[in-house]
């Protein structure tokens, strides 16, 4: 019945991600559409990207390989470009400022997050090996972290679910779920519907959603300029 | 006598590495951070029973072929590129205490994921920030730490767990290594390090978590060339500096 309803590309759903950024905040980017966000910050706002690998203050992902320095990448091994300001560190210095509350947001992609706002993102299915990553850290120490992902898996089930079936990444973590049809609040009192992708309305993204959506009364639709 | 740590060859910085050895191997999982050549001298050598230890166990030699002919990566990896991973290949590795074990994609195998599933070799997996911080406490002389990282996850079976302000924390180790396998910039000959942008990441942090540290460098200059208020790695805790061959690729 959905089919035909237009969802957000990934493009458009790191652009919605990058609103929630606020001057002068440091954000770790995960691997996936999360990294994508570098892409989509306004030149009049100041974000600093913080990647695990150790820089600070990055720029764009770079996309001409002449333009490409090995040593300057982000830790999903892409190019990054230079910018004023950034910063270099080593590993350790780089989780410490993970585990010292130092960065303000996470963003990370997901496979399951539940209505408590637990997060699965670390073992692809149908693989038997994982990899952590430094994806553990920022959920479990990110002052607030944002899972960003498509509302449902390729074959369309749920992806927000009442309890997760794959394993955790950390237990209610994740504090807004932005997805390419909706924006959902994780609140003590379970998930709240804060916006919807244009042209789709609560009923629509609760039949995609597992567990109980409350509307938020001043429910919007995203805005994507 | 001089101090001089700087030694002529690869083949002789690491001809001490012995079966069972602890290899604390630098780099993220790119080419412009990875200690190449003495990865590549320690796969010259029969030496087996390896643990490595670092954030990725390697592509290997297959998969970067493939990424470098096939996958039109924008990164570009150079011809002499070589990774973790082809120790991992030539079966030399028994375990592996990693971060990133597997390849993100659900259609690609790491050497490490097939040799794990084959039972060939043994999985330690950390949370890269629990696995950075272990290195450090070894290099810096503390036994274990508490972290709020991992608590109700894979990583807590077999842990102890206490609560620190309301929040439960897991007890974790230090880790210290036989040999640090590292990378780095330039150095002088009493193993003062500077590195290149992203390049730091693990190496700085297992530069004297070992035993034996072995920078792999691409250039010694002479001492007083590196600022001291910019030297990132000491020389106290490197053992031996190796120049990589110049226009290395």
């Amino acid at each position: 019945m959905q089919q035909e309803k237009e969802r957000l590309d990934e493009q458009t759903m790191a652009l919605r991600a990058v609103k929630e950024f606020q001057d002068g905040m440091v954000v770790n980017l995960g691997v996936g559409i999360p990294t994508l966000c570098s892409m989509y910050v306004p030149p009049e706002k100041e974000i600093l990207f913080h990647s695990e690998n150790g820089v600070l203050g990055f720029g764009p992902i770079i996309t001409d390989p002449d333009l490409a320095d090995v040593n300057l990448i982000n830790a999903g091994v892409q190019p990054v470009s230079r910018k004023l300001g950034m910063s270099f560190f080593d590993q350790a210095e780089s989780f410490a400022m993970i585990r010292g509350g130092h960065v303000d947001i996470g963003v990370l992609g997901a496979i399951q997050v539940s209505e408590k706002g637990d997060l699965a993102n670390w073992l692809l299915p149908g693989k038997k090996v994982g990899s952590l990553g430094g994806g553990m850290d920022l959920a479990f120490c990110a002052r607030k972290l944002i899972a960003l992902t498509t509302h449902t898996t390729k074959d369309g089930k749920p992806k927000i679910v009442r309890q997760c079936s794959e394993p955790l990444t950390a237990p209610a973590c994740v504090g807004l779920i932005v997805t390419d049809i909706a924006i959902i609040e994780v609140t003590p009192e379970g998930l709240l519907l804060r916006e919807v992708a244009p042209g789709w309305t609560p009923e629509e993204v609760q039949a995609l959603t597992e567990p109980h959506l409350k509307v938020a009364a001043d429910l919007r639709e995203m805005e994507l300029l | 006598m001089p101090v001089n740590k700087v030694v002529p060859s690869f083949d002789e910085a690491v001809a001490d590495v012995f079966d069972g050895a602890v290899l604390l191997i630098g780099g993220f999982a790119g080419p412009g951070e990875c200690p190449s050549y003495l990865i590549s001298a320690v796969a010259r050598r029969s030496v087996r029973d390896l643990t490595i230890v670092g954030n990725s166990g390697g592509w290997g030699m297959e998969l970067i072929e493939s990424i470098r002919t096939r996958m039109m990566s924008i990164l570009r990896f150079p011809a002499d590129f070589v990774d973790p991973g082809i120790l991992v290949e030539q079966g030399q590795v028994r375990k592996g205490i990693l971060a990133f074990p597997a390849a993100p994609s659900p259609l690609v195998l790491t050497p490490f994921e097939k040799n794990v599933a084959s039972g060939e070799v043994e999985l330690e997996l950390n949370a890269q920030g629990t696995l950075a911080e272990r290195i450090r406490a070894g290099k810096a002389g503390i036994a274990a730490f508490y972290t709020p990282t991992g608590t109700g996850t894979i990583v807590e079976p077999g842990k102890e767990v206490r609560v620190f302000d309301g929040r439960p924390h897991l007890l974790e180790y230090a880790i210290k290594g036989d040999f640090s396998l590292i990378r780095a910039h330039r150095a002088d000959r009493y193993g003062n390090l500077v590195y290149s942008g992203t390049s730091r990441t693990f190496n700085a942090t297992m530069a004297g978590a070992s035993t034996v540290t072995i920078a792999e460098v691409d250039e010694v200059v002479e001492l007083g060339e590196l600022d001291p208020e910019c030297v990132v790695t000491p020389g106290l805790y490197v053992d031996r500096v190796v120049v990589r061959p110049t226009g290395g690729e």
